[in-house]
């Protein structure tokens, strides 16, 4: 009988402890089509950044390459940047096919600039930033949550199909750093948001935004991380307290 | 005493139930196109390491352990392998964007610099997928040169 019990024992925790573990939930899924589509219609057209082909030709053969941190810097593969001396890693994108001379987006041009949608990104954004500033795990949690659904919310359909491709690729790595944000220790979300800054940059280039943002640049962390802020004076997101004013800006975005 | 007894059968009558449960199992015969050593050129020794310390999670092919077929185990297996073959999967690596290569590669790096890849209930089981110091940093300057032409 004792020994009846040690077994029934033993069989039925090994089975309740990997049921629990086998029936953890699955994936959360994502909203992608809920909520702001108000302002859409007013929006940013930056033709004059990507629709300087017209004269048709698309030597695709040599790619050239922009420095990240100062996209006007182009040069091939392996060269350096003029500025910084980093290396051209941006693959710029030879824009699309708007040969026959047809520039549907330009003629949308609105005076308003940025999005409702693109402009909650931006807030979300920043939200977090203060909250690594501060050093605050549990609230950078449930920012990069938020975040990871505004990223979802962002409407493109009022973009150039070159744009919609950008803004979905951004959007798709976006949506997964601030996802892992919301659920790593405050060393893993500083790792994240790094990517994460790069893409809200790469959306900012492309939707705009309503106020000035200032892109600033810690050389310390990680071999050189950047970030956006809305204020001129540096509060370093990757130190937080440990190095508060580490960094410098390096750009403004208006 | 009686009720224990009850309990052991029921328990019993669920296992063995719960075997005739059918998964679909991660196994593929071919290489695709856009596998990550295939696209990459990875050289031997790199190769052999994805493969037996990252493929078995992260593609879509798993070589099974022995244990597999016994139930609950293979649906722990299975949760593991559709957890990982989500936030990377070398099969279809070739797909991503350029954007999202990079992205991944540098969390590959981070992953396996922090001792954090591969899993360690994994490593416990399958000791060879552990890596040495100098495989550690051979793979990590590898993973590093792809990153850089990205």
């Amino acid at each position: 009988m004792r020994n009846l019990r040690v077994t029934t024992g033993v069989l039925a925790m090994a089975f309740l402890a990997l049921t629990v573990m086998s029936c953890k939930d699955s994936k959360k899924e994502q909203s992608n089509d809920e909520g702001s589509h108000t302002e859409m219609s007013a929006f940013e057209n930056n033709s004059e950044m990507n629709h300087d082909n017209s004269d048709g030709h698309h030597d695709d053969e040599e790619k050239m390459y922009a420095c990240s941190m100062h996209p006007d810097v182009i040069g091939k593969k392996g060269e350096k940047c003029s500025k910084c001396g980093m290396k051209l890693t941006e693959e710029v994108k030879k824009a699309h096919d708007n040969s026959d001379g047809h520039h549907d987006g330009e003629s949308k041009k609105m005076a308003m600039k940025g999005n409702g949608a693109s402009q909650a990104i931006l807030n979300g954004y920043f939200n977090l930033k203060n909250a690594l500033v501060a050093d605050d795990n549990a609230k950078a949690k449930n920012l990069g949550a938020t975040l990871a659904k505004s990223l979802g919310n962002l409407d493109v359909s009022n973009y150039t199909d070159a744009q919609k491709a950008d803004l979905k690729d951004i959007i798709e790595d976006a949506v997964e750093h601030a996802e892992h944000i919301s659920e790593s220790d405050i060393d893993h979300q500083r790792e994240h948001f790094k990517i994460l800054s790069k893409d809200v940059t790469d959306m900012v280039a492309i939707t705009g935004t309503e106020n000035t943002l200032y892109e600033q640049f810690c050389p310390m962390y990680d071999g050189g991380s950047a970030w956006l802020s809305m204020n001129e004076e540096v509060k370093n997101p990757y130190y937080g307290s440990k190095m508060l004013k580490c960094g410098k800006v390096q750009k403004e975005i208006k | 005493m009686r009720r224990i007894k009850i309990i052991a059968i029921i328990v019993l009558v669920a296992f063995v139930g719960i075997q005739f449960i059918q998964t679909t199992r991660n196994q593929s015969d071919m290489v695709p196109e856009t596998d990550f050593i295939l696209v990459n050129d990875a050289p031997s020794d790199i190769k052999s390491m994805l493969q037996v310390s990252c493929y078995d999670c992260h593609s879509n092919n798993t070589q099974y352990p022995w244990y597999n077929k016994i139930q609950p185990v293979t649906w722990f297996l299975e949760n593991h392998i559709s957890d990982g073959k989500a936030e990377l999967n070398f099969s279809e690596w070739d797909l991503l964007s350029n954007r999202r290569e990079a992205s991944k590669l540098r969390s590959i790096i981070k992953q396996i610099e922090g001792d954090e890849m591969p899993l360690w209930s994994y490593t416990l089981i399958h000791n060879d997928a552990k890596f040495s110091k100098e495989e550690k940093s051979t793979i990590i300057k590898w993973i590093t040169q792809i990153k850089a032409s990205h």
